[in-house]
């Protein structure tokens, strides 16, 4: 299932860079946000044209949690594993997930729908355990929810979530800015 | 200004060029200091943590990596104390615990009277030390090999694990490699720490045991020869 | 729309404008929608409001303003009305209708107010609630007050003017001095004298550039101060800056944020932006010859970026790994450029201590710890939130009076402090004052200000554990002995808490994290063995439970305990529906059992029973 590397838009990206400071790492961020993930040929292309070692570039890819170079499930279940939604029993979240998916944190479902990964602190601490799918994350959530939670997302027209919803229309509004920019 | 500077090392008043590192300056008053991720012509890393060495006095001592520190004018220096010795135990009872069939690392070991280690065994070809990434890159110009990865999953190897068309088969990585250069061969490895081992042939011709190990040329010249 | 600032008058005019429009007898309702409170469903209120709100009669005495967050997220979604500072917790869309025909005739709906507890009676002003009563919000506070997306909100509150009483004095050195004089110290963790570092810059040239960045990484997992003022005031953040380069002579700034923050990312976007168009970053800012640009840097997941020297090479486009100093950030930064880093709440208090004075600012506090923190008071504990205290206040004062103690009849039992860089301290310790001095001492660190509540359902092991895997993961992994030593100290712990522990280990556990922190080249390495260190400093007798009886005293590690069920059973099925391993067993209306052969001890029945019948033992 590899996508197709559209090496224009590639070279678009890496002029956009050029002059700011944000370097590899905003370049990796804008080619992962077009493809959904880093793809090898898109890596290659940078590394031709910066001058940068594709070996350097791969490190940098492969350092940071925020990239990835495989594609990613259609619902990536991000569950927070900070401090304070641990000790609320985020980990016996993190597992109900696991045995549900049967998949392994960094994995992906074999039908391409799902991917699950933990994150070391979302920063809102104070309605954990949190997981987010995309941009609507589930506050307080336990064992017991997992189901639901999955059912939902399955069916993509209803609302998964009252919360959810209201979250993924505010924080997408500022996801657009972000990266139209 | 004459570029010297003047500082204390082990109780001794010296006078040692502006630019050196401690690691030179100890080397070159006569003072050993155990290294590993070191090599002459290489620049230095700072991973092995072997080479560490008291700086500073009390209550304000702290351990730095000698082969990374540059001499300062006043800078108090124990190369041997308390504090350092068992900072590199612990470093050579961690080495030992995961990559126990390295000659150079067991030779070490028992210059320091290290005859165990507590923790669960593991068998590690690599200890990351960057030897042959720092070859590859500033004796070779070819950055063919780097690391990738972060923590417990950081490795060594070429970009997406394939053949590397910057790679020119030089073999320098296998030359400096601590870890995969002379490897005992004792029938026990695990138990195996006699430092008095007399081989020295390359762990790649008796490649069978080592299945792992970091061998980046394709073809290999030591298995060419071999096969004649 | 303001008009281009483009000399010191036009700006102090436009602020005196807009100071002057403010209706007096004119009511707001300021509703908290940070990261938090938009999880809350602060959205539908909001869109509630503005339906509520568009007829003209109401529009004439009501506003609406959005604000970031109000510090008391327990509580999200909240209100506050001013002018009094009337505080309605949890606010239902179903009751917008009813408090906003309150609001625009001046009264108050008690029975929407917030309770006390122990008394019963309602509390009506924000001040006033026990949570905020003992708290003194000279950063946080200013949230309510600003629309984070419109720079005039922002000068209509007395922003910028700082900045414009550093460029009238005229002099850098002046600035610099000012804030050695306050005692602001980093307010990252480490705590070095902001002054001091500023000093040490304003010496250096650099060769073509001299950098200033603002490490807004906050990788603790359980802090988000920070991100609550991004949210809430990103233009403190670049006001503070503008005093900085002027002070120093800097010439970019670099906002380094953490890309798990995308609604302070866009924010700080937004005033970057604003903040451009008005003539207040770039060349000629107010008209004058002062000069500086501010740049947004986007993390990418790396707790060690939250380092010095580890923030440098992601700047620079490289893999996070820290390196040796000498030489320091300030001789050698950013592509050897000299640079300094402070951390978000630093940047915030800047244009506080210009205002206010040095004399002032040092005024609060202790002597050896200036001014306010910010905290994250989170886990185990009633009332979570951000709290902004004096230096110095003890920890008891904010656990039980501020934060209200613990949850569902638990008891307190710690409190962890810094992070995975910090320390556990135990119930006995609480009357320490908070300040960067006495939490060394006492085992931990000040840390960026993450305070999370554990009582006696919290493993202690389990914690140290925890901290040790999430350090052997953001390890970056070049020394040997952070490395290593942080995955040996997590199977030693793994070994305790799954019932494999010896009392060799324990010893084989204090040593080696010594040597950890011994010889490990920066901050990571150095702090990872706190967390360790600290619990077996004050809860020695938990882990020797664990090792020599193997019983898990909180009930938490899986190896130790069972679950069963008790006589609150009412046999509703609802726990086996939910067993993913069939491992209850029962008839309807008659108390069920659970087969301890056949179960994984996942929680899921503990978490779907309503009659508190699941135990665990």
């Amino acid at each position: 299932m590899e996508t197709q590397v559209n090496a224009e838009k590639v070279l678009d990206i890496v002029r956009k860079h050029e002059d700011g400071w944000g370097g590899m790492i905003a370049v990796l961020t804008d080619i992962q946000y077009v493809f959904g993930y880093l793809p090898e040929e898109a890596l290659r292309i940078v590394a031709s044209a910066t001058g940068t070692s594709l070996a350097d570039i791969y490190g940098v890819a492969t350092f940071y949690r925020a990239f990835s170079l495989h594609p990613r499930g259609k619902h990536h279940v991000c569950v927070c594993l900070g401090t304070a939604c641990h000790v609320r029993g985020a980990q016996m979240v993190v597992e109900e997930f696991e045995r549900q998916l049967n998949i392994r944190p960094g994995e992906t479902t074999p039908d391409g729908n799902f991917s699950l990964e933990t994150v070391n602190c979302l920063g809102a601490c104070a309605l954990g355990p949190i997981v987010t799918m995309g941009n609507a994350p589930s506050t307080k959530v336990c064992p017991s929810d997992v189901r639901r939670i999955l059912k939902a997302a399955r069916k993509p027209d209803e609302e998964a979530d009252s919360l959810g919803a209201s979250v993924a229309v505010a924080l997408g509004r500022e996801m657009e800015e972000v990266t139209t920019i | 200004m004459n570029g010297m500077i003047h500082m204390t090392l082990n109780g001794l008043t010296v006078s040692v060029e502006a630019g050196m590192t401690i690691l030179e300056a100890a080397r070159f008053f006569g003072f050993p200091i155990p290294t590993l991720c070191h090599m002459e012509g290489l620049s230095p890393y700072g991973a092995c943590r072997l080479c560490v060495v008291e700086i500073g006095e009390a209550p304000r001592s702290k351990l730095v990596s000698s082969c990374s520190y540059p001499v300062e004018e006043g800078l108090v220096v124990r190369t041997a104390s308390a504090r350092v010795l068992r900072a590199r135990k612990m470093v050579l009872e961690l080495l030992l615990a995961s990559c126990p069939q390295s000659k150079v690392i067991q030779d070490l070991a028992s210059e320091h009277d290290i005859r165990q280690q507590r923790f669960r065994q593991e068998h590690e070809d690599c200890i990351l030390c960057g030897l042959c990434v720092r070859m590859c890159e500033e004796q070779m110009m070819a950055k063919a090999i780097g690391f990738r990865g972060r923590g417990e999953k950081r490795s060594i190897g070429t970009p997406f694990d394939v053949h590397s068309e910057e790679c020119r088969l030089c073999g320098g990585c296998m030359y400096v490699c601590p870890a995969c250069q002379l490897r005992c061969t004792y029938t026990e490895p695990d138990k195996a720490i006699c430092g008095g081992c007399a081989n020295i042939s390359p762990p790649c011709v008796e490649k069978d045991p080592y299945d792992d190990m970091m061998c980046y040329m394709a073809p290999c010249v030591a298995c060419e020869i071999k096969k004649d | 729309m303001a008009p281009p600032l483009d000399s010191l008058e036009v700006f102090k005019t436009f602020q005196q404008r807009l100071a002057k429009g403010r209706k007096a007898d004119h009511r707001t309702i300021v509703v908290s929608a940070g990261a938090c409170g938009l999880a809350s469903g602060a959205q539908k209120l909001i869109e509630a409001l503005q339906a509520e709100m568009h007829d003209e009669d109401t529009a004439a005495q009501v506003a609406m303003r959005v604000t970031g967050c109000h510090g008391f997220c327990e509580l999200e979604p909240s209100l506050l009305v001013e002018p009094e500072g009337t505080f309605y917790p949890r606010v239902a869309v179903k009751q917008v209708g009813r408090l906003v025909k309150a609001v625009a005739c001046g009264e108050v709906v008690t029975d929407l107010l917030w309770t006390d507890p122990d008394t019963g009676k309602p509390v009506a002003r924000m001040e006033d609630l026990p949570f905020y009563r003992k708290q003194l919000r000279k950063i946080m506070g200013r949230n309510e007050k600003i629309d984070p997306v419109r720079v005039e909100s922002y000068i209509e509150n007395g922003g910028y003017a700082a900045l414009v009483k550093v460029v009238e004095k005229g002099n850098p050195d002046w600035v610099v001095e000012e804030v050695v004089r306050s005692g602001l110290r980093g307010r990252g963790g480490a705590g070095f004298p902001t002054g001091v570092k500023w000093r040490l810059l304003a010496k250096r040239p650099g060769r073509e550039h001299k950098f200033l960045v603002c490490n807004a990484d906050e990788g603790d997992p359980g802090a988000y101060m920070d991100r609550s003022i991004l949210e809430g005031n990103p233009h403190c953040i670049l006001e503070g800056m503008l005093i900085g380069a002027y002070a120093t002579g800097a010439t970019q700034g670099i906002l380094y944020i953490r890309n798990e923050y995308p609604l302070a990312i866009a924010h700080v976007r937004t005033a970057l932006e604003q903040a451009y168009e008005q003539g207040l970053l770039g060349n000629h800012i107010l008209g004058t010859e002062f000069c500086f640009d501010i740049q947004i840097v986007q993390g990418a997941g790396a707790f060690v970026c939250g380092e010095e020297t580890a923030l440098i090479r992601s700047i620079e486009g490289k893999m996070g790994e820290p390196r040796q100093r000498p030489p320091f950030p300030i001789q050698q930064g950013i592509h050897g450029e000299p640079t300094c880093i402070n951390n978000v709440e630093t940047w915030a208090n800047i244009p506080l201590i210009m205002l206010e004075g040095a004399e002032n600012y040092a005024g609060t506090g202790t002597s050896g710890s200036a001014g306010t923190k910010v905290f994250s008071l989170v886990g185990k504990i009633k009332n979570t939130g951000l709290v902004e205290v004096p230096m110095g206040i003890t920890i008891r004062e904010i656990v039980y009076d501020i934060g209200g103690g613990a949850v569902d009849g638990a008891s307190v039992k710690a409190v962890q402090t810094g992070g995975p860089s910090g320390g556990c301290i135990p119930v006995s310790r609480f009357d320490l004052p908070i300040d960067y001095d006495s939490l060394a001492k006492a085992g931990s660190i000040m840390g960026s200000g993450g305070m999370i509540v554990m009582d006696n359902h919290t493993c202690i092991v389990d914690v140290a554990k925890y901290f040790m895997g999430f350090l052997k993961d953001e390890s970056c992994g070049k020394c040997y002995t952070c490395r290593k030593g942080t995955q040996r100290m997590y199977e030693i712990l793994e070994d305790i808490t799954e019932g494999r522990g010896r009392k060799e280990q324990l010893e084989l556990l204090e040593e080696l994290a010594l040597v950890v922190k011994d010889t490990t080249m920066c901050g990571l390495g150095q702090t990872a063995a706190n967390p360790v260190l600290s619990t077996l400093r004050y809860f020695r007798e938990e882990y020797l439970e664990h090792i020599g009886n193997g019983r898990c005293p909180a009930g938490v590690c899986k190896a130790l305990i069972t679950y069963s069920i008790n006589e609150n059973c009412t046999g509703c099925g609802v726990c086996a529906s939910n067993c993913p391993t069939e491992a209850i067993a029962g008839k309807r209306k008659e108390r069920h059992s659970i087969d301890a052969s056949k179960c994984i001890k996942c929680g899921n029945c503990r978490s779907a029973c309503k009659f508190n019948a699941v135990e665990v033992v």
